[in-house]
């Protein structure tokens, strides 16, 4: 079957730039619908959870869920926040991508969020499973009576806010998310405005070396937005958050920074200098390409104000131009 | 071999069948059957079971079927560009975020009375092997010209296909779960959803398997025997494509069962399409009913796609079977 290979081939390199844009935000581009709207979904269902609301027997009077209810998270990023809201101990799995914090990796973590096996998760007896909606999980675990909490990837740093906030709700630990929240936003605050203010500055954010990137309207690319940082990709056509660029783009664009997302597959600074036809950008000239975590580059969790601090950090390495 | 000797091996097929059914029901990550996993049991294992089961049959039916009209042995029944067709309304699907089962866009999915995956996929399928016919028809319709018909237009659907992926790559990953094949995502309601068209086109198979021998001899002789090629030729094709389009339509591509076990029941009950259609059907089934098995509970927590268990499986066992068969004749 030669279209299966292909397809393999081509799916191996999209599951290369996916991994390294984030473990679950793979539906990024085309979800349109924010958080709450996907909540929304969950509580229109009649055993959906319904943060504030009432559903029988799962939900404390708080509007959370009591002590004793059990979550699996399928989301590294909602398995980050439960862990930061207090509400870890509500948590008794996590799918196999979830390695933070600590904590969470002492947990079952064999299930998967990217082929979820449903007879294995409904074994383990939740009450919640959040996942990213993306399969039919949600159709089969309301067959056996267990609450889907539909985490997507956010379109915008509010987005992702919203999502703590509707977690915090979800597990009683509404003030624990507030505060997070608001802890958050001021680290930001803090990273931003203490940044250089070099406006105009162009980057090129790399999930894969096959040059796989994203655009301003991905929820990483908001993240360089709030520097007033130029994205080279965002001239791309197809309305796709994540396109693939040619070398000559990236050349032609000449980038003042270069961002690797995919540090871990291997690239670096030196290896992407060494690129034919690279010497001629900005950034190699200047040498101005940071590495990533890939982890907190593509997680919408608690850990968001790193990418922010990774990205201010980068810009004091930026020479001043006359 | 005469017509006891191939009702023995069904029987015995028979018997593998159940016991596959039995294990199937009892083997799961969520442990053996008890009353207090019997929710589960019944709502995610036993549609597994069930649909695998259903899906083996019609995917080794339609490979009989197909290799008995086009005399070929290396077709399978994706032949004439239904994985194709099907892949790319699949794919159509998951880029327009219509999919219920993909994004949280369920807002869309919801105001569907069912899910248009299955629905895009089997009208893609559809449509692929329409235009192939026709194609190949105009062009004076023999089994040669048929078959680069869909040669062409797999290719043209694949490319299109590719182009969406290209300009959609977040959804790379559920079309490429989808093109492995899986029964993880099996509910009764697609086992509701086929089993109309999978039970009307197996019958419709089953009534020809002795055209099917008649065409063994040759077109051009079994004209001169009074048989109606071109029509027996249509029909059998219309069927086991209809067929294999409902199949993948909830199950993606599974490959390997439509290719190998009609050769396997071949070499133990004989080449007469009057036992190797019907045996197709029993040792299909069962045999996807097992290899789902290992699917579901090898990883624990996570899913290995069906086909690739096939494929280990069946793979060296097959190629086992064909070595001591040749050192036997």
């Amino acid at each position: 079957m030669s279209r299966l290979t292909r397809f393999a081939a081509l799916a191996a390199v999209a599951s290369v730039a996916l991994t390294a844009c984030g473990d679950d935000n793979q539906d990024a581009g085309s979800s349109s619908t924010s958080v709450v709207a996907s909540l929304s979904t969950v509580t229109g269902d009649s055993t959906a959870v319904a943060p504030g609301g009432s559903t029988a027997g799962t939900v404390g009077v708080d509007g959370g869920l009591e002590m004793r209810a059990k979550i699996i998270s399928l989301s590294p990023s909602a398995t980050e926040t439960l862990f930061a809201i207090g509400a870890g101990s509500l948590v008794i799995a996590v799918d196999d991508q979830s390695n933070y914090p600590a904590e969470a990796t002492k947990l079952p973590h064999d299930l998967s969020g990217y082929q979820p096996n449903a007879e294995a998760i409904a074994a383990l007896k939740p009450d919640v499973v959040i996942h990213d909606g993306t399969t039919e999980l949600e159709a089969q675990l309301d067959k056996v009576g267990i609450k889907s909490f539909i985490g997507a990837a956010p379109k915008s740093l509010s987005d992702v806010y919203a999502q703590i906030e509707q977690l915090g709700a979800l597990t009683g630990h509404v003030g624990d998310a507030t505060e997070l929240v608001s802890k958050m936003t001021a680290e930001i605050d803090v990273a931003v405005k203490g940044a250089p203010q070099n406006p105009g500055l162009t980057y090129f954010h790399e999930l894969d070396n096959t040059l796989y990137s994203v655009t301003s309207a991905s929820f990483i690319g908001q993240m360089y937005a709030l520097f007033g940082l130029k994205n080279i990709a965002d001239d791309t056509a197809g309305g796709n958050d994540y396109p693939q660029l040619s070398a000559e783009k990236v050349i032609s664009a000449d980038p003042d920074l270069i961002f690797l997302a995919d540090g871990m597959m291997g690239e670096s600074p030196a290896t992407v200098s060494a690129r034919p036809g690279w010497s001629a950008i900005t950034a190699v000239r200047d040498q101005t390409i940071f590495t990533l975590d890939a982890d907190t580059a593509s997680r919408w969790g608690p850990r968001l104000p790193e990418l922010v601090k990774a990205i201010a950090e980068a810009l004091t390495k930026v020479p001043s131009k006359v | 071999m005469g017509r006891r000797g191939w009702f023995a091996w069904f029987l015995g097929a028979c018997v593998v069948l159940v016991a596959a059914i039995v294990l199937g029901a009892m083997i799961g990550p969520a442990g053996a059957i008890s009353k207090a996993n019997w929710n589960v049991i019944w709502n995610l294992r036993l549609p597994r079971v069930v649909l695998g089961g259903i899906v083996g049959a019609t995917l080794s039916l339609a490979g009989a079927s197909y290799q008995g009209v086009f005399r070929n042995p290396l077709v399978d029944p994706y032949l004439l560009g239904v994985a194709a067709g099907a892949g790319l309304g699949a794919t159509l699907v998951f880029a327009t975020g219509l999919s219920g089962s993909s994004m949280a866009l369920t807002a869309s999915a919801n105001s569907w009375p069912i899910d248009p995956l299955p629905l895009a996929a089997f009208f893609g399928g559809l449509a692929a092997v329409l235009v192939t016919y026709l194609v190949g028809a105009s062009f004076g319709g023999s089994s040669a010209t048929l078959v680069l018909a869909g040669v062409a237009v797999a290719a043209l659907a694949t490319a299109l296909q590719t182009l969406i992926l290209q300009r959609n790559n977040e959804v790379i990953r559920p079309v490429y779960n989808w093109m492995l094949g899986n029964l993880s995502s099996a509910q009764w309601s697609d086992v509701r959803l086929i089993t109309p068209y999978v039970a009307v086109c197996a019958v419709v198979l089953l009534l020809h398997r002795r055209q099917l021998d008649v065409l063994r001899v040759g077109d051009d002789e079994a004209v001169a025997l009074g048989a109606p090629v071109a029509r027996v030729r249509l029909t059998v094709v219309l069927a086991a494509t209809m067929a294999t389009a409902a199949a993948i339509s909830v199950t993606g591509l599974i490959g390997f069962v439509g290719i190998m076990v009609p050769h396997f029941v071949r070499m133990l009950s004989g080449h007469s399409y009057r036992s190797v259609l019907p045996m197709s059907m029993v040792v299909g089934a069962a045999f996807l009913i097992l290899a789902d098995i290992p699917s579901r509970s090898l990883l624990g927590g996570a899913e290995l796609p069906i086909g690739v268990v096939t494929a280990i499986l069946g793979a060296p066992f097959f190629i086992l079977l064909l070595r001591t068969k040749r050192a036997g004749v």
